[in-house]
């Protein structure tokens, strides 16, 4: 029994409460440079910086975020995630990662290349709207889903650009982009039969 | 909390001009405790109108630093965890060396043959002081408006003795406006008989023309908003106008008050050398681009703006990140909200003082 395997669930159920970021953590590899695209308070660079001494750098729109993530020593810029982008120079880092937020881009495709100009690897997670929740919602209700995973009404969603597991296979095939690992989860649980339809969310490492 | 003031004597400087000045003071005030592997040193800078007396109350004049509520136990640069410096800068009027000094080889004060200086040689003047203090590496530079421009260029000038650089309210290089306005506040003084050329000292100062330029000095440290707030139309000690050009608002009474203070505590020849130090300032002066004047930096950058400081605005720190981040420098960047315009570093703090003790902290971690 060692000490580092209850602080790892604690750093998913307690600490962030988010499956997503445990399989990042798992991915990430020890003292590499990592920015983290809408990196909201900065929660996961610094349990990253923490454990695995990465270098880690986040970009965030919001003030009052970006404020919260300076405070615990993380370098975080205000800006959107597009024009954050631009500046960096080519394989800047070893990871850029875009956590439950390319359906938030206004252009997502542009989003994931330049991601994989700017970082060595890329790493996605987006909440699935394949999900057979989804679609037994808009089956049965006739009106824009609402679920768990997608809560808002469809006037107040900060989400413009709903895809799922094959429409992003699609979009890194389109670009001749290589998928590493894809992870499927459902809750905490991991997914492996039938992801389109029974994985909330995806997780995908891809490279160019 | 123990304020030390003091003044160093140097044999001589070289200015980016060429010319020389010897010898040179410099006038400086410590706050907190050096710690024994001296790595805890943060070098405060002022704005334009600053001095060295930057916290707790000083023993001559009672009065407190410029920048105490950022200053002190717990505060944002925490003086338990830290050893803070203050160094009026070169050029200025309270204790460095300045046009109001007495030129040893003369035996009258400089005056307007006081050769022109940059903020290069501000920092310049205070890297030998630093390194009289005998330390190596500072943890930090910081300051606002002229000060922030003076953490900029340590982070160009000596990368390998700065670890972090939290340059706040400023830019790489003065606009045109930010020109202009300097340029009004010296047509003024040297527009006032009283200038006489700049050889008016042991006589009547150019006070009117002094005065003059601080009160358009202050209308570009404040906001629309908040002079609205603080004044508004409101009359003083009137009911009715007076119909004549005596004080009739309130905002006249304020400037008119904080010009004449002014004039009681700051050089006429220093106001001229000073701002036209900020005009020459530019970090891509003689290189290609403002990255290319980065290249050199090796420091992590805290860089803070203020949604209301139209003097400073928001777009010229903006500038500054992209340059850094195309370099690939660590730097955290946000635009703090506040109505107090380009003051907002001096007035408005807490959360700037929340970012700076979280920046430092982590900066500190990594040194120690």
């Amino acid at each position: 029994m060692t000490v580092e395997e209850p602080k790892k669930q604690a750093f998913v159920h307690d600490l962030l409460g988010r499956s997503d970021y445990a399989i990042i953590s798992e991915i990430v590899e020890p003292n590499s440079k990592v920015l983290d695209l809408g990196c909201g308070e900065g929660e996961l660079l610094e349990w990253l910086a923490a454990n695995k001494g990465v270098q880690g750098r986040g970009v965030e729109i919001s003030g009052s975020k970006v404020q919260r993530a300076i405070q615990r020593g993380v370098s975080v810029y205000q800006g959107d995630i597009d024009e954050g982008l631009a500046d960096y120079p080519d394989q800047a880092f070893d990871y850029v990662i875009l956590s439950q937020t390319l359906q938030e881009t206004l252009y997502p495709r542009h989003v994931l290349q330049d991601m994989l100009r700017v970082g060595r690897h890329g790493i996605v997670a987006f909440p699935n709207f394949g999900h057979s929740s989804v679609r037994f919602s808009m089956l049965m209700s006739g009106r824009a889903p609402r679920t768990k995973l997608f809560p808002y009404e469809w006037f107040e969603s900060p989400n413009i650009h709903f895809l799922t597991v094959h429409d992003f296979e699609e979009l890194v095939a389109m670009d001749n982009f290589v998928v590493e690992r894809r992870y499927f989860l459902s809750g905490s649980r991991k997914v492996t039969l039938l992801p389109n339809l029974r994985a909330e969310v995806a997780v995908y490492l891809v490279k160019k | 909390m123990i304020v030390q003031a003091n003044t160093v004597r140097f044999d001589s400087l070289t200015l980016d001009s060429g010319a020389t000045l010897a010898p040179v003071e410099v006038a400086y005030e410590t706050y907190g405790e050096l710690n024994a592997a001296k790595s805890n040193s943060i070098l405060v800078l002022h704005a334009f109108s600053g001095d060295a007396h930057a916290a707790g109350i000083s023993p001559e004049t009672g009065k407190p630093g410029w920048w105490d509520n950022m200053i002190g136990p717990g505060k944002g640069f925490d003086t338990n965890k830290y050893f803070v410096i203050c160094t009026n800068v070169l050029g200025g009027c309270r204790g460095t060396t300045g046009p109001g000094s007495i030129n040893p080889a003369t035996g009258c004060p400089y005056a307007m043959s006081f050769p022109v200086i940059t903020i290069g040689d501000m920092v310049r003047l205070q890297s030998m002081l630093i390194e009289h203090l005998g330390i190596r590496k500072l943890l930090a530079v910081s300051g606002g408006s002229m000060g922030g421009m003076q953490a900029l260029e340590w982070a160009v000038s000596y990368p390998d003795r700065v670890v972090a650089s939290i340059p706040i309210a400023t830019t790489t290089r003065h606009s045109a406006q930010q020109i202009a306005f300097n340029e009004v506040g010296r047509q003024a003084i040297m527009a006032d008989p009283d200038w006489n050329e700049g050889n008016y000292y042991g006589k009547q100062p150019p006070g009117r023309g002094l005065a003059v330029a601080r009160m358009v000095g202050h209308i570009t440290y404040m906001s629309d908003e908040s002079m609205r707030e603080k004044f508004g139309r409101r009359l003083r000690g009137k009911d009715n106008f007076g119909f004549d050009f005596e004080v009739d608002f309130e905002v006249e009474s304020y400037l008119r008050y904080r010009g004449s203070q002014f004039v009681s505590r700051f050089d006429a020849n220093s106001y001229l050398f000073i701002t036209k130090a900020m005009d020459y300032f530019d970090l891509t002066n003689g290189r290609s681009s403002l990255a290319t004047a980065l290249e050199r930096a090796q420091a992590r950058f805290l860089v803070i703006s203020f949604s209301s400081d139209w003097l400073y605005p928001t777009y010229q720190s903006q500038e500054m990140v992209r340059a850094l981040r195309a370099r690939n420098c660590d730097v955290a960047y946000v635009e703090l909200v506040s109505n107090y315009g380009h003051d907002s570093f001096l007035v408005d703090v807490a959360e700037q003082a929340d970012m700076v003790r979280g920046f430092l902290a982590s900066t500190f971690e990594k040194v120690q």
